[in-house]
């Protein structure tokens, strides 16, 4: 029998192998790549709890739902942003983007 | 009764030509400026005229009385419903009185300066400014609450300064305005605080409500006796520094340092402003509020009478000893006005003994007329010679006989001679005196005689004395004599007012109650003064007649005296003293020491501890978006740990 603490066991190791990549990885596209990682383990979480606790309601559902809409448009923004860096500096190292730095 | 649109008219047509010629004429038409502020004058006069005549002899009187009318009123400004700024009309034998002398010397000074001011570079300026006096002038005199008659007291204040200051390019004439200024707004600031006293206890701004209120047995009057400050009454303090107000506009001791050198303005202006209509703004206001001081606090009348007195006194003395022929005319529009604030301050409320109020009002009735003829007159001698200064006067009575004939009528009627307008004012004046107050009317009588004695030194010393010679240094010459018709009219008019204007019934007229105070001629009475005046002008014709070394034998005699009275008793010294020496080292010096360290001191320690810590944890904004979420992160599990494990 699969319980809640199966499915937080799932979104905590999603949740840190996210942070994980965010901390290491140099390339933004994975530093996004990432943060949707962490958003889903948010989702699941979200689910389970709304499955496991309070199966007779919908809340958790509509907010996996807006979560997964604004990652959606969050990963449009960010990969314009990402592409207008390339364009300038050929690079999309997140070190080397410090053109707005004093 | 003239509609209360004309009566408006009397005040605005002067401010309308100043408007049209300072935003239009000044560029377009500059030469027809000096008609075109004459002839809106000249309307207002007559509105003026006619309006007094309405008033004194067909609606102004009710039974016996006349009464005050407020021909027009609207409200300007509602704070509260309690608490209003109306700006109206007020009517009454005093306002009415004013408007006439106001709209009459404006006039004269306008037309006069038709020929004096001509070819002036700023001419159309001049006249604009005159318009703008003028406006505020008889705003003044027609104000109808105490917060009106401050804003047109203020009005009269600048309009006063860019006068005195006309000639901008004379470094002198620039000093005079500021002195002028600073010291009148010093005294405002006295008039300010009397504003805010009287009308707080009395709960009005309206000049009758105020009175009323504080002349008749109530509440207010009973609070505003028994609150006290210092040893004395808050009416006390309220009356007397409104009283500083108005000695500081009247020139009145201590506050007429600035009056003499007021004399850098235009000469036409010193008729205007500091003759016959500014300064006695300060008799004006304590006329206005004259049954407060008379019933309610006789005390404050008293300061009134003792500084009038001693301004009076203290002019005359100095007068004697100045060259300067305005400046001797300064002194003595100071002395004049001493004589009438004294007149106020001797006389009491009601019936026979308003009868210093009376003679006050009546004084400055005539003194207008004759002080504006003296100032003309001394422009015409300037025109003509080019100088203030007596010494390159004498001898002109050949050269100018009008100008001659007109300032001979000034100086007997300033010395009260009769049948000349001075002599009946002065009488009631020191009929006034003599009934109440003995001490203040022996000086009175003494300042007579050396008022006779100045006026007529200044006299002789311009008409007679040695024999003209012009000066050949700047080409100058002696043949184009008195100057245009439109300079001697005023003259010959005013030389016309100085004569028969003393015989008006000015017991019928201007009274503290509004009734008719029946004034009667004591031949006996007249007799000291009128002799005493006589010796003064005897004793001028022998100095100053003819060139004689007696005069300076006098002064050596004198030598104290005659050295203090030259420095005008070194009031001007003592005020520098105080100023420079005292206030700036012991105040202002300290004062600017805390502002440069302690005040800036501060500012720039707390400037420097912020930037000494932001520089000691600027390393933490590196600018790496990981560094940062590495730190989010640690903060996170952080508080996650404390509210997990610790904070159950």
């Amino acid at each position: 029998m699969i319980g809640l603490t199966h499915f937080l066991f799932v979104s905590c190791i999603l949740f840190f192998i996210g942070i994980y990549g965010f901390l290491t990885r140099r390339n933004m596209i994975t530093m996004l790549m990432s943060i949707e990682l962490i958003l889903n383990s948010v989702n699941i979480n979200f689910i389970a709890f709304n499955k496991f606790l309070y199966a007779d309601k919908l809340d958790g559902l509509f907010f996996t739902i807006f979560i997964i809409t604004i990652a959606a448009a969050e990963a449009a923004v960010a990969i314009a942003i990402i592409i207008n860096l390339y364009r300038n500096s050929h690079s999309i190292d997140v070190e080397e983007a410090d053109i707005m730095k004093f | 009764m003239l509609s209360t649109s004309l009566i408006a008219l009397i005040p605005l047509l002067p401010v309308f030509s100043f408007i049209l010629i300072a935003l239009v004429g000044r560029k377009y038409f500059p030469s027809y400026c000096g008609v075109l502020g004459t002839i809106s004058l000249l309307i207002s006069f007559i509105l003026a005229v006619t309006v007094a005549y309405d008033y004194f002899f067909l609606v102004g009187k009710v039974g016996d009385t006349f009464q005050q009318i407020i021909a027009l009123k609207f409200t300007w400004l509602q704070f509260s419903p309690n608490v209003a700024i109306d700006m109206a009309i007020l009517l009454d034998p005093i306002s009415v009185m004013m408007i006439v002398i106001v709209t009459l010397v404006s006039l004269m000074v306008h037309f006069y300066s038709l020929g004096y001011m001509k070819g002036e570079e700023r001419y159309a300026t001049y006249y604009s400014f005159l318009g703008l006096f003028t406006f505020s002038m008889l705003g003044l005199v027609l104000s109808s609450n105490i917060f009106q008659i401050y804003i047109f007291w203020e009005l009269v204040g600048v309009s006063s300064y860019l006068l005195i200051g006309f000639y901008f390019d004379r470094p002198s004439a620039v000093a005079a305005a500021q002195k002028a200024f600073i010291i009148t707004r010093f005294a405002d600031l006295g008039f300010l605080v009397g504003i805010l006293i009287l009308s707080y206890y009395s709960g009005t701004l309206d000049f009758q409500t105020l009175i009323m209120r504080l002349t008749t047995p109530t509440d207010q009057l009973h609070n505003i006796t028994t609150a006290s400050f210092l040893g004395m009454s808050a009416l006390m303090w309220g009356l007397v520094l409104v009283f500083i107000g108005g000695a500081g506009k009247s020139a009145m001791f201590p506050l007429h340092v600035w009056l003499p050198d007021a004399m850098e303005g235009p000469t036409p202006v010193s008729a205007l402003i500091h003759a016959a209509t500014m300064v006695v703004a300060g008799v004006f206001l304590v006329a206005r509020l004259f049954p407060v001081y008379a019933i309610s606090c006789p005390p404050a009348l008293e300061v009134v009478a003792w500084v009038g007195i001693v301004s009076s006194f203290l002019a005359a003395t100095i007068a004697c000893t100045q060259t300067d022929i305005k400046r001797v005319l300064a002194y003595s529009t100071m002395s004049q006005i001493g004589y009438m604030m004294f007149a106020l301050g001797v006389s009491s409320y009601g019936g026979e003994n308003g009868l210093g109020y009376m003679a006050s009002m009546f004084h400055l009735f005539t003194h207008a007329m004759f002080k504006a003829l003296l100032f003309l007159g001394a422009g015409s001698v300037i025109h003509y010679v080019h100088s203030n200064e007596m010494k390159d006067m004498g001898g002109l009575r050949k050269l100018m006989p009008i100008t001659h004939i007109t300032f001979l009528v000034a100086c007997l009627a300033i010395a009260g001679i009769p049948p000349f307008a001075g002599f009946f004012s002065k009488e009631e004046i020191l009929q006034a005196a003599f009934q109440s107050n003995k001490p203040i009317f022996i000086i009175a009588i003494i300042t007579a005689a050396i008022t006779a004695f100045y006026m007529f030194r200044l006299y002789f010393n311009i008409f007679w004395n040695k024999d003209f010679h012009a000066h050949s240094t700047d080409g100058h010459d002696a043949h184009h004599g008195e100057g245009p018709g439109t300079m001697l009219i005023p003259l010959i008019i005013l030389g016309l007012l100085s004569i028969g204007a003393g015989f008006i019934p000015f017991g019928k007229l201007v009274t503290s109650d509004g009734k008719w105070l029946p004034t009667e001629f004591h031949p006996t009475f007249s007799i000291a003064p009128v002799l005493l005046a006589a010796g003064g002008i005897f004793l001028a014709m022998t100095f100053y007649k003819k060139q004689s070394p007696a005069p300076q034998r006098f002064a050596d005699g004198i030598k104290g005296i005659y050295t203090t009275a030259y420095h005008k008793f070194y009031i001007d010294e003592i005020y520098l003293f105080i100023t420079k020496k005292i206030i700036f080292n012991l105040v202002g010096r300290p004062a600017a020491w805390f502002d440069r360290n302690i005040v800036d001191g501060t500012m720039n320690l707390l400037a420097t501890i912020t930037g000494k810590i932001s520089f000691l944890i600027r390393k933490l904004q590196s600018g790496k978006l990981q560094q940062y979420t590495a730190y989010f992160f640690a903060g996170v599990i952080a508080f996650v740990v404390v509210f997990v494990y610790w904070w159950t």
